[in-house]
């Protein structure tokens, strides 16, 4: 399969866009008629609408964040919140119209499908165009969907949770996509189910100045387990679009869910997302994050510990290259006694390229026996690449394990030479030197990501070394 | 075999960070034969050693380097590697993240001497097991962490999977204890062949001695000064450089350059 992972806007595969085929769109800019028009094409329930509205206001409240990578570039009135590609959302590839399914299959989603999912979501600008289920899993009671439909079929459920991990004031962009949000995924694990094969959601932007806000919540009830794979990707346009998620998790007690990134968004995107993850008692949570394309990231995926025993861990790698700043990193919140976390980032820069951890821990004055461990790695292809570390810690309670190693090396003139002085060109040398560099992220892949990721991150390499 | 079949440098003038190092060195060493270099620290061994592989450091002002035939001047490292130079270092740097396996695997690979998985295994244990490598360092990164013996037996490791057609061995002696350095000897021993070209840098008379070397050549400040059978090399480890470069010798800065 032809999956979304590393490459340069040089070589970036998917670069390709389809005419615009869109059958409803909203004006430019941000308006409260905007929030209205999607609510009511939605046909949503009234407490959305005002939920929407109020969040627009804290979206307007709150001024831009500074303390991160640059975002002066986002230009709010020149980008369409709402753009609908299809009337309906198809449960087979047949009915997809042609031009999406093209842009799908050279993407490889429909083979990925046949081959090792459970379920397959891919969403086109603001909706879903595609979703499907294994019937095994619906009939266990499992639901997959995106998160309109959630709000429609299973409204009470989706009321409880939503909006309940991330509050909509919590940050500018949560509050931005609290109001404008289409698509994403909803996706409920009743008690003691195990989903043993993974769950995908393909995010594609095919609009130029276009904002993607997909919402997406995880349910995994009490002892169940559930791995969800999301890949982004979108065409080059010389304007800049917007993709500003907002996934909320919640993992009951003894529940595991696993939520594996591969974003390869082209280099004109601004890729602004808030993850959050309440983790119950003996619950375990793992973002395996992978950030290989996009103008600007800025993710800094959370658990919450807050039941005993829990456990998270942030697995994440980074991949900038020139005109590309990858700000991102982990938190680890501990509330409850006797839990653990886990944060291991790896980041590369390439040409001006420029990578930043930013990572925090907290530990609350009741969580004792607090075991925390932090590892950050940094390589630095070229003398211009940069990469940036900043740790906040904030620890209330004494009886803490806090580990935290941090190092910075860079390719270096005598590791080339030595490596092709047996043979090895200098892009092999340093594709082999970077794919050893992201294998503990690769080997928690499942196998066709890790294959064509690391085929991606060797055709970045090609051309520009040294 | 003819001579042009090995290895021949010209008038090689060398230089680095704006200083000459080689000032017009002659050298050649035909297949199917061993040459020793020895020379005071400093002398320019390891540069010509770098130089003969293609370093980007090292700019050569004139001369030229022939091999297997060909001029070889101008070629990037790879491309002579893939002639069949081998360079075992003086001193082998450390590559994280990429485990000797794979390095390993992907050097023959780019040298068209890729061998099917099993074969390629069975081969690496084989000769692992004749440089008493343990078989954990298959997956250790390359050169990461290793001592200085384990670096050398590894820079050997590597020449018996690549078989070259010339190795340049830069003080692949040093720092070996007796037994590692008759484990390293016995593998250029049970290497060489008819097809096959070795230049050893040593200071040492003892490697010479289980390497039976055909010509030892003794460069100072920059240039081959004398040549000659093994036997130089037993003067030199018993007497030092003075009988053969005169008493200055002992410092070179002290010399006219
Ligand atoms: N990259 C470099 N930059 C600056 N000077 C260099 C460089 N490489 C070599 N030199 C200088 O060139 C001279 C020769 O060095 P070289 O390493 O070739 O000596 P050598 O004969 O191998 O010595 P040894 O027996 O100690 O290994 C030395 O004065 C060294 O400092
Ligand atoms: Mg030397």
């Amino acid at each position: 399969m032809s999956i979304e992972a590393a490459s340069l806007s040089k070589d970036y595969e998917y670069g390709f866009h389809d005419i615009d085929v869109s059958v409803f769109k909203t004006e430019k800019g941000l308006t409260e008629e905007v929030v209205r028009a999607i609510s009511a094409h939605k046909n949503e329930p009234l407490w959305m609408l005002e939920y929407r509205l109020k969040a627009l206001q804290h979206f307007r409240d709150r001024p831009m964040p500074t303390w991160g990578a640059d975002l002066s570039g986002i230009d709010f009135d020149n980008i369409y919140y709402y753009i609908k590609p299809v009337d309906e959302q198809k449960r087979s590839w047949d009915d997809v119209p042609d031009s999406i399914k093209q842009t799908f299959d050279r993407l490889g989603i429909p083979q990925a499908e046949r081959k090792f999912l459970a379920g397959v979501s891919a969403q086109y600008d603001s909706e879903v165009v595609y979703h499907s289920i294994r019937e095994d899993l619906a009939k266990q009671g499992v639901f997959f969907s995106d998160c309109d439909s959630g709000l429609r079929e299973h409204e009470e459920l989706f009321r409880s949770y939503f909006g309940t991990i991330i509050p909509s004031n919590d940050n500018k962009f949560a509050a931005l996509n609290s109001a404008v949000w289409s698509g994403g995924s909803f996706v409920y694990v009743p008690k003691g189910v195990r989903v043993e094969i993974p769950l995908q959601a393909y995010f594609r932007i095919n609009s130029d100045n276009m904002g993607q806000f997909e919402r997406t919540l995880i349910i995994a009830e009490e002892g169940s387990y559930v791995h969800y794979i999301e890949g982004c990707t979108a065409p080059n346009y010389s304007s800049d679009s917007l993709h500003s998620a907002v996934v909320e998790i919640v993992a009951h007690p003894g529940a595991h869910v696993r939520y594996t990134t591969i974003q390869n968004w082209s280099n004109n995107v601004y890729n602004l997302v808030t993850k959050r993850a309440m983790v119950y008692a003996h619950a375990r949570m793992e973002w395996i994050d992978g950030n290989l394309g996009s103008k600007v990231t800025m993710k800094y995926p959370s658990i919450y510990l807050m039941g005993e025993g829990a456990h998270g861990e942030v697995l994440s790698a980074a991949f900038a290259g020139t005109g590309q700043h990858q700000d991102a990193g982990a938190k680890a919140i501990h509330v409850a006694p006797h839990t653990t976390s886990n944060i291991v980032s790896r980041s590369i820069s390439k040409g001006s390229g420029r990578t930043s951890y930013r990572g925090h821990i907290k530990v609350h004055p009741k969580a004792f026996d607090v075991h925390i461990n932090v590892r950050c790695d940094a390589l630095l292809l070229d003398t211009e690449s940069r990469s940036d570390t900043y740790p906040y810690m904030d620890v209330e309670n004494p009886d803490v394990t806090i580990g935290h190693e941090a190092s910075v090396s860079k390719v270096g003139e005598e590791q080339l030479f030595y490596m092709t002085s047996r043979g090895l060109s200098e892009e092999e040398a340093t594709a082999l030197i970077v794919n050893g560099f992201f294998e503990p992220f690769v080997k928690e892949l499942p196998m066709e990501y890790a294959v064509e990721l690391n085929r991606l991150l060797t055709a970045s390499m090609e051309g520009s070394v040294g | 075999m003819p001579r042009s079949e090995g290895l021949t440098v010209k008038n090689l003038r060398v230089t680095t960070a704006g200083k000459e190092i080689l000032s017009g060195v002659d050298l050649s060493v035909p297949a199917g034969e061993v040459h020793a270099l020895m020379g005071p620290n400093g002398s320019g061994k390891s540069t010509l050693a770098h130089t003969l592989m293609g370093h980007p450091a090292y700019t050569i002002t004139s001369g030229s380097i022939h091999f297997a035939g060909q001029d070889i001047t101008h070629l990037r490292a790879d491309q002579r590697a893939r002639l069949g130079i081998f360079l075992s270092f003086q001193y082998p740097v450390a590559v994280p993240g990429v485990t000797v396996v794979n390095f390993l695997r992907a050097a023959m690979r780019s040298q068209g001497k890729e061998l099917p998985a099993r074969e390629f295994m069975k081969a690496l244990t084989a000769e692992m097991e004749k440089l008493k490598i343990d078989p954990a360092f298959r997956s250790r990164y390359l050169n990461d962490g290793f001592s200085g013996g384990e670096k050398k037996r590894c820079e050997i490791l590597q020449m018996a999977m690549l078989k070259p057609r010339l190795a340049i061995l830069d003080e692949t002696d040093s720092g070996l204890d007796v037994d590692a350095l008759r484990i390293v000897a016995d593998g250029v021993s049970q290497l060489r062949n008819p097809d096959m070209g070795v230049l050893v840098i040593t200071h040492y008379y003892r490697i010479l001695e289980q390497l039976q070397p055909d010509y030892v050549h003794i460069l100072h400040a920059g240039k081959i000064v004398a040549s000659g059978e093994a036997e130089l090399a037993r003067t030199i480890e018993k007497s030092g450089y003075e009988p053969i470069l005169g008493p200055e010798a002992a410092s070179p800065e002290a010399l006219p350059v």
